[in-house]
């Protein structure tokens, strides 16, 4: 076990610093003048300009110059200092603030996947070809079809402005209802994959000897179901949940966009538009590390709860 | 994000099941027994199955589309007067006009183009990435497969709209077809991983089959067994995942251009249109609800195509 969290350990460090510096690289590294970047259409004293260039290593040319800048920049991030966005605010701010929110959002989202695809799942395939398991896979192959970009809108459309079931937009400080659409929106793509692991999972240990030998020891079907093969079948459903979380927390770009909930996706979706380089900059590493540390955690998750993950 | 994570996972089912299927499987009852292949059983299949069918039929019309939009809208997308504002539907426009007075239905026509144009040419760059890695870490196995699957595991480890999101905006001042291109190579750098896992492991198995030991031992080299022996085993299931891939890279480019860094005007996009829908909703729905169904159709099109190819190469689920 501790080999294997060693081994996951060190794939991850490797990531981390792969992808760190592909985006300061990208970001910083090749822009034209930083100074004058940072001071915008503002002239630019020699006397400022010496100061910025001598604080930053701006004139060491080459690997020492390039390195030192980039462990500065990660220096920053691991200690949370992201700098602040072109409206001058500090981004480990708009953070704080936006966290809380995008929090709520995907636990609703992870609730509706839970609530709805695992237990539609079950039900399809102990009901294996039956009517409601082809319609639940047509459904979930709909669902997994249509990209964000356009359930987003048109769920908006649909239930906020055409049938006002729903408040349109989330504003400021949303409250669970008004975050209810864009919850269940982000959560459908989840629950179309979570419903047919579910299914598949289920269906495959329902024909395990172990269910056979329930069987004939003459325990209810219901007890088999519920106890023996929920058990043995729901590993895979929670460490894709798990990737699913981590996903959620940054991922909702389009949804928190579309309606317009304060949250860390939506920021994300500002800067964007705004051109506000430091602020992506900024989000994207925040959000590359969450994405990783998640993904660690179910891996390790997963070898603790399944065994045979961990002898591969 | 979602999107690429889901399509992602139904992939990853394409890569363990793999094509298994042993050649010559015997006829059904009450049909003469004659040796099939597996590539004549699956078409067998395939030629019953209505998915296929209409599926290819959405494919091969959005195909049409990209490649001669003059023939199915009468008017000239990028002809906008701003008088017939949300105008209703007259004159070719059976959609009636966008809020910038552009014939909606032409726009959505002519949005074809660039989305089917990054994602064959994605898909292509893709299969060939991953053939070319599959290839190498399946057959010759070892350090090599070692290290490139480090490779695979680290790319998989990046999240694509993110990344895509960094990499975008070095071209954002470039002219168009700057970043068209930016936009193909980019989605293709980031996903080829889950194709390489599939042709890697299709590799792995064909390589322990006994024709290739005697192609060996007739002398063949490495490179020839690769080519002609191996590569034919790896290429159905690559193309079943090219397929799906190819459907996710079109809603990964609408999905860029939603947001602003993909394509821009003047290209026309679904998602540059979608998002120009989105904010006059209000007022009238059509601009947005078009070019929705043209790329919800397309994605889906291809995805159940794939779907279908693969359940029709999988014994299993006969």
């Amino acid at each position: 076990m501790l080999r294997f969290i060693l081994r996951r350990l060190l794939q991850m460090v490797l990531a981390f610093f792969g992808t760190t510096l592909i985006v300061y690289a990208l970001m910083f590294a090749g822009q034209g003048d930083p100074i004058q970047a940072l001071a915008g259409e503002r002239p630019v004293t020699p006397a400022q300009r010496a100061y910025l260039t001598e604080k930053y290593h701006l004139d060491a040319t080459g690997v020492g110059g390039f390195f030192y800048r980039y462990f500065n920049y990660l220096g920053g991030l691991v200690q949370g200092d992201l700098g602040q966005s072109l409206t001058g605010r500090q981004i480990s701010d708009i953070l704080a603030a936006a966290w809380p929110v995008t929090l709520k959002l995907a636990v609703i989202a992870m609730a509706v996947t839970v609530i709805f695809g695992v237990t539609a799942g079950v039900i399809a395939a102990i009901r294996r070809s039956g009517v409601f398991d082809h319609a639940t896979l047509v459904l979930t192959l709909l669902v997994l079809g249509i990209p964000t970009i356009v359930l987003a809108p048109l769920a908006q459309y649909f239930f906020g402005v055409r049938w006002p079931i729903f408040p349109p937009t989330a504003g400021a400080q949303p409250s669970f209802y008004a975050l209810l659409l864009p919850g269940i929106v982000l959560g459908s793509l989840s629950l179309a994959t979570a419903l047919r692991l579910t299914r598949t999972s289920v269906t495959e240990n329902l024909r395990a000897d172990y269910v056979r030998t329930a069987r004939s020891k003459g325990l209810r079907r219901r007890r088999i179901v519920g106890v023996h093969v929920l058990r043995n079948s729901l590993i895979p459903v929670i460490t894709f949940l798990g990737v699913e979380l981590g996903n959620l927390m940054g991922g909702a770009i389009i949804t928190e966009g579309v309606f317009n909930v304060p949250g860390v996706g939506f920021n994300l979706f500002r800067g964007i538009r705004t051109e506000d380089g430091p602020l992506v900059v900024g989000i994207v590493s925040v959000l590359v590390v969450v994405y990783l540390l998640s993904n660690l955690v179910v891996d390790v998750l997963y070898a603790v709860l399944d065994p045979r993950i961990r002898y591969e | 994000m979602s999107d690429f994570e889901t399509v992602a996972a139904t992939e990853n089912q394409a890569a363990r099941r793999g094509v298994s299927g042993e050649p010559g499987t015997p006829g059904r009852a009450g049909r003469p027994e004659r040796a099939r292949s597996l590539a004549g059983d699956a078409w067998r299949d395939l030629r019953r199955n209505p998915v296929f069918w209409i599926s290819l039929l959405l494919v091969v019309l959005v195909a049409a589309m990209a490649v001669v939009p003059g023939l199915f809208a009468a008017n000239d997308p990028r002809d906008c007067v701003l008088s017939r504002q949300h105008a209703g539907p007259s004159g070719g426009a059976i959609f009636g006009y966008d809020f910038q007075g552009c014939d909606t239905f032409a726009r959505a026509v002519y949005g074809a183009r660039a989305s089917l144009l990054v994602g064959a040419l994605s898909a292509l760059i893709t299969g060939v990435i991953a053939l070319v890695v599959g290839m190498l870490a399946g057959y010759f196995g070892g350090w090599v497969d070692a290290v490139l699957s480090r490779v695979i595991d680290i790319v998989l480890g990046i999240p694509l709209l993110l990344a895509a999101i960094v990499l975008l905006k070095r071209v954002s001042t470039s002219g168009d077809t700057v970043r068209l291109f930016a936009v193909i190579f980019v989605l293709a750098l980031l996903g080829w991983t889950t194709a390489a896992r599939v042709v890697r492991s299709s590799v792995i198995t064909a390589r322990e089959q006994d024709y290739v030991a005697a192609a060996r031992m007739l002398g063949a080299g490495n490179g020839r067994i690769m080519w002609r022996h191996i590569l034919p085993n790896a290429l159905a299931p690559a193309i079943v995942v090219l397929t799906i891939a190819l459907g996710s890279f079109i809603a990964a480019e609408a999905t860029l251009s939603f947001l602003g860094i993909g394509l821009k005007a003047p290209t026309i996009s679904w998602g540059i249109d979608i998002d120009a829908g989105r904010v006059h909703m209000r007022e009238s729905a059509t601009p947005l609800i078009v070019p929705s169904a043209f790329l919800a159709l397309t994605v889906l099109a291809f995805i159940m195509l794939g779907d279908a190819i693969r359940d029709a190469f999988d014994p299993k689920l006969r």
